[in-house]
């Protein structure tokens, strides 16, 4: 039952402080006020309490299991960094209060930004954009900018190897690039000799992430880089696979000289049903200049202030200064990891990857021999064949074992494919269960395939119909 | 007589126009047809570009022009009965209709014969 | 002596474990595991990690650095506004079934996302006047540029004219989000009543002009004729950026013709959070729904008939589209749509209303002792909850004194524009008083002698 249909008219839930000035609204026009029906729903607090608890219970969580989405990063979530989020002195300043009132807000917003330059090796952050996305778009806008600062507008295009996430050809084409596919070899990695063949002047950027999206580290990056350095290009860094590396490698020492990152994946501030995140961008000092404005400084007698006074930034990306309470709880799980349990943290995610990996390969065909990084990539199309049942079932029926289901049909390049990133939070135990749960439904794909077929069966709804919800759109309530 | 395009749409000539359409493998891949993005009439493609396009739910399929010319019907059925597309793909699921400027270009189309070989070598 | 146990937080491998794992793997250590790295390990220059209790006190005091205004000694608002939130919201929105979900791919073990968020867009809907939202963009200003991006979309035409009232910030945003395309914009400047002039904006309408955008109730606080813009605007989109607590007294975009409205949904339910994370809202026709950005939920059945939500029209989005997307939005802020949900559901429409008209009265209030104590308000159209009003040139000084007497005292409007010195920008909502308004224009005057 959706919340408009237990409303009652009349019912309110809540109650103001008694009104000292009365409301007149003598000089607003007749036809400008409002008569159109406001149909939100009347409820009591109980109501809505009730409702949303209802909501609640059927959502799967982090909290409550697994949940190994490729590239998503669903590590534990932090209660400790909610509740310093919440703290008064951070929900309850305003942007435009002076810089001296705020300057605790300031200190852990510079501070970040350092740590977080020491963590990629690049020179100076914006803590700005607020989601991977729109971090690729202000690298990519900042890309843009270098290039035409220098007179070279011929520059326009942007090399997208096959395997990218759909984002960086989506940012690309939206800072005005045209994006060119660069095919993978068979083992998923860049093809060096591909690229060198797409090398020219009028490449602007390269956009890569390290490892990439099958989880292999591509280790002919510094060759990679020279080359797209020497054709006068610029080297873009997804952050979203971070989490292999932090703590051991850095982006920075790799040749990249832009670099996003996504705090709701590495570092551990949580998904919230697809956002808020927060994207920070970090570029290489030659290339600070064109950062969004304002950028948090710190002046020679300590303390912090926002800098306006960048003549060639590309300007904003959104209104005030960025997705601060995120930024609060990515600063504290900075504190608390540290440099050691970063570190440990990303070996740890690399274990478990590598681990999960070799116990599914009893079922699965795994995309690539190679050693895997943080995640691997599992190639599912000779189980199709075998036993008719796609991998989306696979996928569908793993919720009936109470754990969600890895990435499915991603990168493009592996055919029925099956991402799977465990991430550090994950004990043994739970890997064990996992794979244990997929060689269940393996058996069950052989000898009882429609059982696969139909799922999901123990969830809150059966599968859903998204065709004709598609074809015949219902976006509201009526 | 049907002529095939390497990226999997139909054509069948009628005097100087050329029926388009996308091959039955082709909706069989693609999964149930949700909406067709039909181009205006008037419209003028070439050979090789991509002039429309057709989605289903998880995925959206560019149509290549197999022949130049200019649009001068479109399937306006498609609007409401995007499934005719994978009902009857060759038949009543055609896309659109084009006047051919260079009917040359059919000879760099593929037979029936050739193209269902093509399919099955693409694997 | 004890052995020191090494803890790492939230990562549960004992060293047994690691060994048994490296051997089910087939390698000794874990350096193994990078064995293909063709990179030395650099040992990161931070500290070592801290417990939790230390970590609590440092930010704590971080958080302690901070002024923090009396709600109602608040008379600024510019795009953050202070209004009463109800416990019970963060209560809701802080259960870790919303907090630590993920996008809901998986509808079936997501329908607590997916209908909180239709009922959302119903909502959003509602306050707008429009047909179809969607579950929510970054901010009203990131919501604005992917606004006119799909007005450029919809007609092709690349002259962008913007009201000189719309949020100095928005603005900013819409034009570094144009750089990727060949976008202008025309600034169009307001009249003596503080409202876009319309005779201006006639004029500068012409073959290449593809959207008209402005704000409601406007950045200085004046609301706008939309009956008259929507006339102006002719076939032009017209795009109005709402402030979504006056949707409840003013009579909605979507009742005069306008084509998109977006706006920052900060009011309903979100504390001022240093101006982030807040939420976008968006919504639009029917007829332009497939060139809309963002994610949307829509209503269907399940395998047995039961009613359930899925997310539509993802041939839009990046994931599926790639380099041709609507946009490139992938990750949103549908916790804080949700806390918008919460809060409206919450204070329903009477309660809206009562906030708005609260809000009305208090800064209709302001003016007018404002006016009896010898200031003058700049403009003469109708306002809302905020309005301008002329200050001496050291107004600056005055403000900062004001602050350290505990008021965050209108803006000087300087701030935004050179050209706006010597005006101010109050703003007032349901949480000032009579009392505080009287406080407020007492230390104003002590200070001013």
């Amino acid at each position: 039952m959706t919340i408009f249909e237990k409303s009652v008219k009349g019912r309110k839930g809540f109650k103001l402080p008694e009104g000292s000035v009365s409301f007149e609204g003598k000089d607003l026009p007749d036809h400008l006020i409002r008569t159109r029906k406001l149909a939100l729903p009347e409820l009591s607090e109980l109501d809505v309490v009730r409702h949303y608890t209802e909501l609640a219970s059927k959502n799967y969580s982090v909290d409550k299991g697994f949940y190994p989405l490729g590239s998503c990063t669903m590590k534990y979530n932090p209660k400790l960094n909610e509740f310093l989020a919440s703290l008064e002195g951070f929900t309850e300043i305003h942007p435009y209060q002076p810089v001296e009132t705020v300057q605790g807000a300031l200190q852990l917003m510079y501070e970040l930004k350092e740590a977080l330059c020491e963590i990629t090796g690049m020179d100076e952050i914006s803590l700005q954009p607020a989601a991977g996305a729109h971090g690729e778009l202000t690298g990519m806008l900042i890309v843009r900018a270098y290039h035409l600062s220098r007179n070279d507008t011929k520059r326009n295009v942007a090399l997208v190897p096959d395997s990218a996430h759909g984002t960086n050809p989506a940012s690309a084409a939206m800072a005005g690039f045209e994006v060119v596919e660069l095919k993978s070899t068979k083992d998923g990695l860049l093809d060096v000799e591909e690229l060198k063949k797409h090398l020219n002047d009028r490449v602007a950027v390269l956009m890569l992430t390290n490892p990439n999206t099958l989880g292999l580290f591509e280790k002919d990056i510094l060759e990679i880089a020279k080359l797209v350095h020497e054709a006068g290009a610029l080297l873009y860094y997804d952050g979203a696979n971070l989490n292999a590396i932090m703590g051991r490698f850095r982006p920075g020492d790799m040749g990249f000289d832009v670099v996003h990152l996504n705090l709701h994946k590495t570092f551990s501030t949580p998904h919230g049903m697809g956002g808020p995140g927060s994207g920070p961008v970090g570029v290489k000092q030659f290339l600070a200049r064109f950062l969004p404005v304002p950028l948090v400084r710190k002046s020679k007698d300590g303390s912090y202030y926002l800098d306006y006074d960048l003549p060639e930034s590309i300007g904003r990306m959104r209104s005030f200064y960025g997705n601060f309470s995120v930024l609060v709880k990515a600063y504290a799980y900075i504190l608390t990891m540290g440099e050691d349990g970063l570190k440990r943290a990303s070996e740890m995610a690399v274990l478990n990857a590598n681990y999960l990996r070799k116990l599914l390969s009893k079922y699965f065909k795994v995309a690539s021999e190679r050693t895997c990084m943080h995640e691997f990539v599992v190639d599912g199309s000779e189980f199709v064949k075998k036993t008719g049942v796609r991998i989306l079932d696979v996928a569908k029926r793993l919720l009936d074992y109470g754990v969600h289901a890895p990435t499915v049909y991603f990168p493009l390049i592996v055919h029925e494919a099956m991402m799977i990133e465990p991430t550090e939070t994950e004990s043994k135990q739970t890997l064990d269960q996992f794979a244990e749960i997929m060689g269940k439904i393996v058996d069950e794909a052989i000898n009882n395939p429609d059982l696969v077929k139909s799922a999901p069966h123990n969830t809150p709804v059966k599968r859903l119909d998204d065709v004709t919800a598609t074809k015949n759109p219902i976006y509201r309530y009526q | 007589m049907k002529k095939f395009a390497k990226t999997h749409e139909w054509v069948k000539v009628d005097g100087k126009l050329a029926v388009v359409g996308i091959s039955n493998h082709a909706q069989e891949k693609l999964g149930d047809v949700v909406y067709v993005d039909l181009p205006q009439v008037g419209k003028v493609v070439k050979k090789g570009e991509v002039f429309m396009s057709v989605e289903s739910v998880k995925a959206a399929s560019d149509i290549y022009a197999p022949v130049s010319g200019k649009i001068v019907e479109v399937n306006e059925k498609l609007s409401n009965q995007p499934e005719l597309i994978n009902k009857d793909a060759e038949g009543e699921g055609w896309l659109v209709k084009i006047e051919m400027t260079n009917p040359d270009e059919l000879s760099d189309l593929l037979d029936e014969e050739a193209y269902r070989r093509f399919c099955e070598e693409e694997g | 002596m004890r052995r020191k146990v090494n803890v790492f937080p939230y990562i549960p491998h004992t060293e047994q474990e690691v060994q048994e794992m490296l051997k089910v793997i087939g390698f000794e250590s874990i350096e193994d595991l990078y064995r293909d790295v063709p990179m030395t390990v650099r040992r990161l220059n931070l500290p070592k990690g801290l417990d939790e209790f230390t970590v609590t006190r440092m930010v704590k005091q971080l958080s302690e650095k901070n002024v923090v205004v009396e709600k109602e000694k608040v008379f600024a608002g510019a795009g953050i506004y202070v209004h009463h939130i109800p416990y019970v919201v963060k209560s809701i929105v802080s259960r870790p079934e919303f907090v630590t979900a993920y996008t809901p791919y998986q509808a079936e073990v997501s329908q607590g996302t997916l209908q909180a968020l239709f009922e959302y867009q119903t909502m959003i809907c509602e306050l707008t006047g429009m047909e179809v939202a969607n579950s929510s963009m970054y901010d009203g200003a990131s919501a604005l540029a992917e606004a006119v991006l799909m007005a450029h979309r919809i007609n092709g035409r690349t002259k962008v004219l913007m009201s000189e009232a719309v949020h100095p910030e928005y603005v900013q945003t819409c034009k570094t989000y144009a750089r990727g395309f060949d976008l202008q914009f025309v600034s169009i400047a307001v009249d003596e009543n503080g409202s876009t002039d319309l005779k201006l904006l006639a004029n500068f309408i012409d073959a290449e002009s593809c959207a008209v955008v402005v704000q409601q109730p406007n950045f200085f606080g004046i609301i706008e004729d939309l009956r008259r813009v929507r006339e102006v605007a002719k076939d032009l989109v017209l795009i109005v950026v709402a402030e979504p607590i006056s949707l409840s007294l003013l009579e909605p975009p979507g009742s005069f013709g306008a084509d998109i409205v977006v706006g920052d949904g900060q009011p309903l339910g979100i504390p001022p959070n240093f101006g982030g994370p807040t939420v976008g809202f968006f919504a639009t026709l029917e007829k332009y729904v497939r060139k809309m950005p963002g994610r949307i939920i829509g209503q269907t059945k399940d395998a047995e008939g039961k009613t359930g939500y899925v997310m539509i029209l993802q041939t839009r989005e990046q994931h599926i589209r790639r380099g041709k997307a609507t946009s490139n939005i992938c990750t949103n802020h549908a916790l804080m749509a949700l806390t918008n949900a919460v809060y409206m559901s919450l204070m329903g429409p009477e309660g809206l209303r009562e906030i708005a008209e609260r809000s009305y009265a208090n800064a209709h209030y302001l003016a007018q002792r404002l006016e009896e104590k010898g200031f003058k308000l700049k403009f003469k159209g109708p306002f809302f909850n905020e309005f301008v009003f002329v200050v001496p040139e050291d107004y600056e000084r005055l403000w900062r004194e004001l602050f350290n007497e505990g008021f965050l005292a209108p803006l000087p409007l300087a701030w935004f524009d050179e050209r706006y010195r010597g005006l101010a920008l109050a703003c007032a909502t349901e949480v000032n008083t009579k009392e505080s308004i009287e406080r407020l224009l007492d230390a104003m005057e002590r200070g001013l002698k």
